[in-house]
């Protein structure tokens, strides 16, 4: 079982949402796939026991070979080659790794070696076992570190996913594959619009979804009308209190002073495992 | 000398594009004949790469120097080993901008 957080705006608690439930499970994985700024263990504090370079393959020119034809930058669908009538200069923050260019060269002149974009960190809390991928300051290329965290899942337990906002590739890249996507969202209006985009991300890439709902107002109607209309399940509601937001300012996940949500989210869990019999 | 001056228009009156990689026209000036060559620039809708790809046309049209806005850190890294000169900045109309820099 692979559930993954996710939620099109930023900020909008898929850390918290995360943790507090991984920390709910007698146990779990948690890997924090926000490989641009991972936050995870700010509040799960793990012992990390474990470090690996993360890289991607990107070609390397044997100018004894090269002819300077200028077929890898023909070939190169993300320009990451310039020709110069004695030089090929090559943009490793560009190339996606497709290895066109070194299948294509005709003087077989390109070879593929390992860049590091980042690195991959392994812990452990009690029963959670914990994964990261840090991407290096500077990288772009958060995909690839995504794919290689993720290749840490266990598929004997559940496994978490805290995934990085927004609905471009690294976010699809995190929740694809998942059983169940969780969107956290807020009563903003950001909120509202970045959720609508979530959930059409996830309705394509065919994953069920339900909401959590963060610095809920009471009696808020018009978003509970909205969910209404729109037949989207909400699967839990997480009060606007100022003790929840101090307890995240000092890193302390809130079910530790909140026990009475361990049950709900171990309801929310209980509602995914029936939810996605359903669909299988 | 061959000049390119990156344009927001194809016409006598258009205007300078701030943009280099990602500029609506080049606009290529040979100081020495006068004659002027005005490309649509190709790379303008890139998802990425623009800047490099612009740079690199520039390299394959030998353009020596090069009259815009900014220039990207990818496209500079392509222009200066190709020797062309660049020169940021550059604001007003696109035809004044050529006769200050270089009266034909």
């Amino acid at each position: 079982m692979i559930i993954s957080v996710a939620s099109g705006k930023g900020g909008t608690g898929k850390t918290t949402v995360a943790v507090n439930l991984a920390l709910c499970l007698e146990q779990a994985q948690l890997l924090d796939c926000d490989v641009e700024e991972p936050n995870a263990q700010i509040f799960l504090k793990a012992d990390i026991n474990d470090r690996k370079p993360a890289t991607v393959r990107v070609p390397e020119i044997d100018y004894k070979k090269c002819n300077f034809c200028g077929v890898c930058q023909d070939v190169c669908a993300y320009h990451a080659f310039a020709l110069l009538p004695k030089k090929v200069l090559f943009f490793p923050q560009m190339c996606h790794s497709c290895g066109a260019c070194s299948l294509l060269c005709p003087q077989k002149a390109i070879q593929e070696i390992d860049r590091p974009i980042g690195e991959i960190e392994i812990g452990q809390r009690n029963s959670i076992r914990f994964i990261q991928g840090k991407l290096t300051v500077g990288e772009t290329m958060a995909p690839p570190l995504i794919r290689q965290v993720k290749s840490y899942i266990d598929p004997a337990f559940t496994a978490i996913i805290d995934a990085p906002p927004g609905t471009a590739c690294p976010m699809v890249t995190a929740v694809k594959d998942s059983d169940f996507c969780i969107l956290v969202t807020e009563p903003t209006p950001f909120g509202m619009n970045d959720l609508q985009l979530a959930i059409e991300t996830v309705q394509k890439l065919g994953i069920p979804y339900g909401v959590v709902m963060n610095r809920a107002e009471p009696d808020d109607l018009r978003t509970r009308l909205y969910f209404k209309a729109h037949d989207i399940p909400v699967l839990l509601k997480i009060p606007f209190d100022r003790k929840i937001a101090e307890l995240y300012s000092v890193g302390i996940p809130f079910i530790e002073q909140f026990p009475e949500y361990r049950t709900k989210f171990q309801d929310l869990f209980l509602f995914i495992l029936d939810s996605t019999k359903v669909a299988a | 000398m061959r000049l390119c001056i990156t344009a927001q228009g194809n016409d006598p009156e258009a205007a300078v594009d701030p943009r280099f990689g990602r500029c609506r026209y080049f606009w290529i000036v040979d100081t020495v004949s006068g004659e002027q060559e005005i490309l649509g620039n190709p790379n303008g809708q890139n998802s990425g790469g623009a800047g490099v790809q612009s740079a690199q046309l520039m390299v394959s049209k030998g353009v020596e120097a090069v009259l815009t806005g900014s220039v990207g850190p990818n496209a500079a890294q392509v222009l200066n080993p190709a020797g062309i000169k660049i020169h940021t900045g550059i604001t007003g109309k696109v035809t004044e901008a050529i006769t200050l820099f270089h009266p034909l």
